[in-house]
């Protein structure tokens, strides 16, 4: 069986579920090597090691000082080392990015946000807002693959995560974006938003930032990561890195729980393949109710904290 | 400072779309074209830069004749002219292939920024503007929330997963941008008049120096194998809250084990 090679995304050595997912996928297509940058080896690795990745190969943090171009070109340098069957990525916009570019340096195809890939390499994506399925492959050179958060359920398998340092020397081009600050929006304990099982949503019908707590203590009855609507950060009562939809965040969770949302196209396009969807909206025309399992047509002040109250009293 | 806008005409996201039977490829002709509308924030973002450091805005499409009237329209909001890349020899080219064509044309036209939307509508893999970057050896000052020039150089706001990060690099460069840098213009009837004038220069792959074998259906690096339409939501349940709504929910999530 062939090397996979999988780009692991870590926070300080803790590893994102993603990439779990993307080592659990890899088994299935072939033998999975984690790429690792950065920090944190220590911490990471013992994880790494349950679920599955037979070699690690680990670069420096400097990798990151710029945007994108360094952790191609180190990929680029391993696929011609390795030659790998395949490449996967977590469907991040930034790894999209990598991988946009990763491709365009092996003169290879790359298929972005698939749901699922096959023992061929065939993938699957789900297009339009999730009107169609379509199944895609990489007709020329190594495969690099996107992968969606949430399209894998994580399955534990032993393996020796034997690590091999990796020295990429960067071409100048590659320093062309240089990163002068990160600044950390991600507030509080709870689940990262696309990794997180259930989602909780606010939107404009929240009214302001302060009522946000409604929605704050339904998702921490339920264990949910919080969400929100553009109309809810645009007006600033949510930071954007919360926004889902076209141009936030897609999201894939289990239970998807939208309040005070109407449920515009460009919304839809980042939760439509949840797997169930419930919502809250005064409004019973309102369009988020052609998607849902279950709505409530109502006051979301009245029906979120009878819901919060009702679940705690079940716990 | 040389501005180009690469705009993309896609599917009105509000009508159905479908791929072709045929060849597997957007079927354009069932759906009306539009600008895709995050390529307006592109638009309006070199417009203000231009307003701000002077110099000219070039709209740059590829795709097929009616892509000519998502040109026009980026015209009338007070672009100077356009180029339009249109040669059916590029039906069917996929991500890579068309970072190949488009940077063929950058390189043969010129540009200081080249000015992308985050992605398209239609396709959403947003990785155009990385691949650019690769192809023509430039910064990539993606997703940006907020932009500032100073002489060449280029510092912005992009977008990550937890916040943002502030990045700088120098002209040339390829930026792209997110919804939340701008608020688009709406064309004026005097830009509407004034673009039917302005220049649009058209280009088959020959005057752009793009070697066929490398665009297309036939030569794409990715290739799909078949599609269909997605099993249909079966129809939910909607109830009004009579003052146990929340009761209700509750109840309806318990069945389902999420509580
Ligand atoms: C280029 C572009 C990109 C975009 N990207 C995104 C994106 O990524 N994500 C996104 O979400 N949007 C995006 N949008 C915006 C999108 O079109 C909608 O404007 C937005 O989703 C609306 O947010 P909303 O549903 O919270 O607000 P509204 O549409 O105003 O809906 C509010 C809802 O709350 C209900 N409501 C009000 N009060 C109550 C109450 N007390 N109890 C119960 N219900 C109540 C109302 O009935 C209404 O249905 C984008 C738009 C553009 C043009
Ligand atoms: C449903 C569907 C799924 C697809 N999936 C894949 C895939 O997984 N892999 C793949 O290689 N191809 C894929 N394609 C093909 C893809 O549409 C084209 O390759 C497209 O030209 C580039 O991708 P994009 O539109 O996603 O660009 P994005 O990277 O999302 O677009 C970003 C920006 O690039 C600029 N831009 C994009 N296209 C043009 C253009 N023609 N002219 C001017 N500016 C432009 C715009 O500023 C746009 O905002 C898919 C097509 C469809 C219809």
């Amino acid at each position: 069986m062939g090397e996979i090679l999988v780009l692991v995304d870590h926070i300080d050595g803790e590893v994102k579920k993603a990439g779990l997912e993307l080592l659990t996928l890899a088994r299935s297509l072939g033998e999975p090597s984690a790429v690792w940058i950065g920090e944190g080896l220590d911490a990471g690795r013992p994880v790494l090691a349950e679920h599955g990745a037979a070699k690690v190969y680990a670069a420096d943090a400097a990798l990151n000082e710029y945007v994108t171009a360094p952790r191609a070109e180190l990929l680029a340098r391993l696929v011609a080392d390795k030659a790998p069957a395949a490449v996967l990525v977590s469907a991040t916009p930034e790894n999209k990015e990598v991988a946009g570019r990763l491709a365009v340096r092996l003169g290879s195809g790359v298929l972005t946000d698939v749901v699922a890939v096959d023992a061929d390499l065939v993938a699957e994506h789900s297009i339009f807002g999730g009107a169609m399925r379509s199944r895609s492959k990489v007709a020329s050179g190594t495969p690099v693959i996107a992968v969606r958060p949430n399209s894998v359920a994580v399955q534990p398998s032993p393996a020796a995560a034997e690590v091999e340092q990796v020295a990429v020397e960067l071409s100048e081009a590659a320093k062309g974006a240089r990163v002068l600050e990160r600044v950390v929006q991600e507030k509080g304990e709870r689940p990262e938003l696309t990794e997180a099982g259930i989602v909780v949503s606010g939107g404009r019908g929240v009214g302001n930032a302060e009522n946000f707590a409604v929605i704050e203590r339904l998702a921490d009855s339920l264990g949910a990561a919080v969400g929100a609507s553009r109309a809810a950060t645009d007006a600033g009562w949510y930071p954007h890195a919360f926004q889902v939809g076209q141009t936030g965040k897609t999201v894939a969770p289990q239970l998807y729980v939208a309040v005070g949302i109407s449920g515009a196209i460009q919304h839809r396009a980042g939760m439509q393949t949840s797997k169930t969807i419930v919502a809250v909206n005064k409004d019973a025309e309102a369009p988020i109710f052609d998607l849902v399992d279950y709505g409530v047509v109502g006051d979301l002040f009245q029906v979120v904290p009878q819901l919060t109250e009702e679940i705690e009293k079940r716990k | 400072m040389n501005i180009v806008v690469l705009v993309k005409q896609v599917p009105d996201t509000a009508t159905e779309r479908k791929l072709s039977a045929a060849d597997s490829t957007l079927d354009r002709a069932s759906a009306d074209g539009v600008i895709n509308e995050l390529d307006e924030y592109a638009i309006e973002e070199g417009l203000r830069l231009k307003e701000a450091h002077g110099g000219e805005v070039t709209i740059l499409t590829m795709g097929p004749d009616q892509a000519s009237d998502s040109i026009r329209k980026a015209l009338s909001m007070g672009a100077d002219k356009a180029v339009h890349l249109v040669d059916d020899a590029l039906h069917g080219s996929d991500a890579v292939q068309t970072s190949y064509a488009l940077a063929q044309v950058l390189k043969k036209i010129g540009f200081d920024l080249a000015v992308l939307g985050s992605e398209s509508t239609d396709a959403r893999t947003g990785v155009l503007a990385a691949a650019l970057a690769e192809r023509l050896g430039v910064p990539q000052l993606s997703l940006a929330s907020k932009v500032e020039i100073d002489g060449s150089t280029v510092r912005i706001q992009r977008i990550t997963d937890y916040g943002y990060d502030r990045v700088e690099g120098s002209l040339p460069a390829v930026l792209s941008v997110v919804e939340k840098i701008n608020e688009p213009r709406y064309p004026s009837f005097k830009g509407i008049m004034a673009a039917k004038k302005k220049p649009v220069e058209k280009l088959s792959l020959a005057d752009a120096g793009i070697d066929p074998a490398l665009v297309g259906l036939a030569g794409a690096t990715t290739q799909v194998v078949d599609f269909a339409d997605a099993p249909p939501r079966e129809a939910g349940t909607v109830v009004k809250d009579e003052g146990d709504g929340g009761a209700k929910l509750a109840e309806f999530l318990a069945a389902k084990k999420f509580v």
